[in-house]
């Protein structure tokens, strides 16, 4: 016998020796898989589900468009905490969308790995560490006490420095995936540099960037601590720029430490609106933004 | 006085480079680095109007780094740095007064894997560099797309198609679309880095008649690792070895009869 052969016959001896293993094996970690999957989805599931059956009841035309009434007779509604949590929520995204994108792009296509870059990344990874009390905390002193009063804009301040850096690091990393090639295409037809990275690199990444935003105004929802130290909350509708304000976080928890039945009731029905509201907003950004990339490719709109 | 003295030479690096008339580029003196490490060495090259020039050489001799300094591409790379002059007509383009925006949207540029821009149209992706230097005629723009599209042989294939996108097409139609893209600006020269070393024959020989058809109109210059290509397609051939261009001329002559022993050989294939 050859030494090739001999070889051969070794490998094919190991081959067949270790194929009942192997087989085992692959059959193993398939189940182990899905019974990580099984494991996940039982706590997201049945969070949707006890939310449904306890929340779906409370909803109704009063309960989603009237403020809060009598809390033992249960009159009324979580109007004002709607309005609230879409105005605050509205107003952080539209400072922490633009500044997290722009900084994700200045990150990825302008600074590349200066010092400046990496000491921005390296404080942006702090910043989302960072406790969301401790962003309350700030918010109060820089917004609520120089004004004098719980406001909007202190808590659309705060739930800001929450988004900012998940909406960097999600921009910046889809960023990067963009292949060179791409830019160096835009460039080569006399593109200005900006406008090769809004047109063109930044909508080959869109659908990356998108998650990220979805991602950030998901997390700025539900975040409840925050809100107490900015805007406090109230049972009434929006009044003015220096006003308290009410939102869904806060209302559940003001909710849950009530010791009536029907505050019970409102309580699951506001954790359903947030849950909607999440819910819906992911779904409609994805629906109007990458609606068409699916098939048919997008215009170019300027 | 040897060669090498003369180069490190006061006359010779006080002399200064001017454009040359009646070459479309005329790449004079021109050094490039990538950090410390040198790329090209003392290039100098005359290319006329009409005329395709192919740049061959083995991996590694500086015919991607030539070819993406004739538009300043190359100062998109990381640590690229180059010295000397590349005229366009009488216009250098490493003047400091040039702003090299500008200098792209003369010379258009075709890369070694077809890349179209991956969220757009086929029509978009043509449209693109029209749109995002400010042209809104939408009738022009139209009438722009359809020519370029027949220019780079496209048209037909996708005429009833110009709504799906770019990346939807075999890789030998991205390239002729990368193609007609390019030629929507309307370029006076247009490089074309190893255009079809990612194509099957069929589609490679499409280009290449491409090519033949284009230079009635302007001016190509295209690096290739295909001998028979370059033979095929280029009236002037340029051989560079390690970052040095070893000789110049019309390609009859480079391919049948060259000066130096070093194209002999990689000619017929002893090295490269």
């Amino acid at each position: 016998m050859s030494k090739r052969q001999e070889r051969m016959k070794i490998i094919q001896n190991a081959v067949e020796r270790t194929n009942a293993r192997r087989k085992l094996m692959n059959t193993v970690f398939t189940y182990v898989t899905i019974g990580c999957v099984a494991l996940a989805m039982i706590p997201l599931g049945s969070i949707l589900i006890e939310v449904f059956k306890n929340g779906a009841g409370a909803i109704n035309a009063e309960f989603l468009t009237q403020p809060q009434g009598s809390i033992i007779t249960g009159d009324g509604g979580i109007g004002p905490a709607i309005q609230g949590t879409l105005l605050v929520m509205g107003l952080a995204s539209l400072i922490g969308i633009p500044v997290g994108v722009l900084t994700g792009i200045y990150l990825s296509e302008y600074a590349r790995d200066s010092k400046f870059a990496r000491a921005v990344r390296f404080f942006n990874n702090v910043m989302t560490g960072l406790p969301s009390i401790v962003i309350g905390i700030v918010g109060f002193i820089l917004l609520v006490v120089t004004v004098g009063s719980f406001n909007i804009m202190a808590g659309a301040f705060a739930l800001s420095i929450i988004m900012i850096p998940i909406v960097v690091g999600v921009t910046e990393e889809t960023l990067k995936l963009v292949p060179n090639s791409v830019r160096e295409a835009g460039h080569s037809l006399g593109i200005p540099k900006w406008k090769v990275t809004i047109f063109i690199t930044l909508m080959a990444a869109k659908s990356g960037v998108l998650t990220g935003i979805v991602l950030a105004m998901s997390r700025i929802a539900g975040e409840t601590a925050p809100l107490i130290m900015t805007i406090l909350g109230t049972s009434l509708f929006f009044q003015c720029l220096d006003c308290p304000v009410d939102a869904l976080p806060l209302r559940i928890w003001r909710l849950a430490s009530l010791p009536y039945e029907h505050a019970e009731s409102f309580g699951w029905g506001a954790a359903l609106i947030l849950i909607l509201i999440v819910l819906s907003l992911s779904m409609v950004l994805r629906f109007f933004v990458l609606r068409r990339s699916g098939g048919r490719a997008p215009s170019l709109k300027l | 006085m040897t060669s090498e003295e003369y180069l490190s030479s006061q006359d010779y690096q006080l002399a200064k480079t001017v454009a040359k008339p009646g070459y479309k580029v005329s790449v004079q003196r021109l050094n490039s680095w990538f950090f410390e490490k040198k790329a090209l060495k003392e290039i100098n090259l005359d290319v006329k109007e009409n005329t395709v020039t192919a740049l061959i050489g083995p991996s590694g001799c500086g015919k991607t780094t030539l070819i993406r300094s004739l538009n300043r591409m190359n100062e998109m790379t990381l640590g690229a740095r180059v010295e000397g002059s590349v005229f366009l007509d009488d216009v250098d383009i490493y003047d400091r007064t040039v702003d090299p925006v500008i200098i792209k949207r003369r010379i258009g540029m075709v890369f070694q894997k077809p890349n179209p821009f991956p969220t757009m149209s086929i029509y978009d992706n043509v449209a693109a560099g029209l749109r995002l230097n400010g042209i809104r005629d939408k009738r022009l723009i139209n009438e722009i797309v359809e020519e370029s599209l027949k220019g780079a042989a496209l048209w037909d294939e996708v005429k009833d198609e110009l709504g799906k996108p770019g990346i939807s097409l075999s890789g030998g139609q991205q390239q002729r679309l990368c193609i007609a893209r390019a030629l929507a600006m309307q370029p006076e020269v247009l490089l074309m880095d190893e255009p079809t070393s990612a194509l099957d024959p069929i589609a490679s020989a499409k280009i290449e008649e491409l090519m033949h058809d284009l230079k009635r109109d302007l001016t190509i210059i295209i690096v290739t690792h295909n001998m028979q290509q370059a033979a095929r397609v280029s009236d002037f051939t340029a051989f560079m070895y390690l970052g040095e261009l070893i000789e110049y001329g019309p390609t009859t002559r480079i391919f049948e009869n060259p000066d130096k022993e070093l194209t002999e050989r990689y000619i017929s294939g002893k090295f490269g």
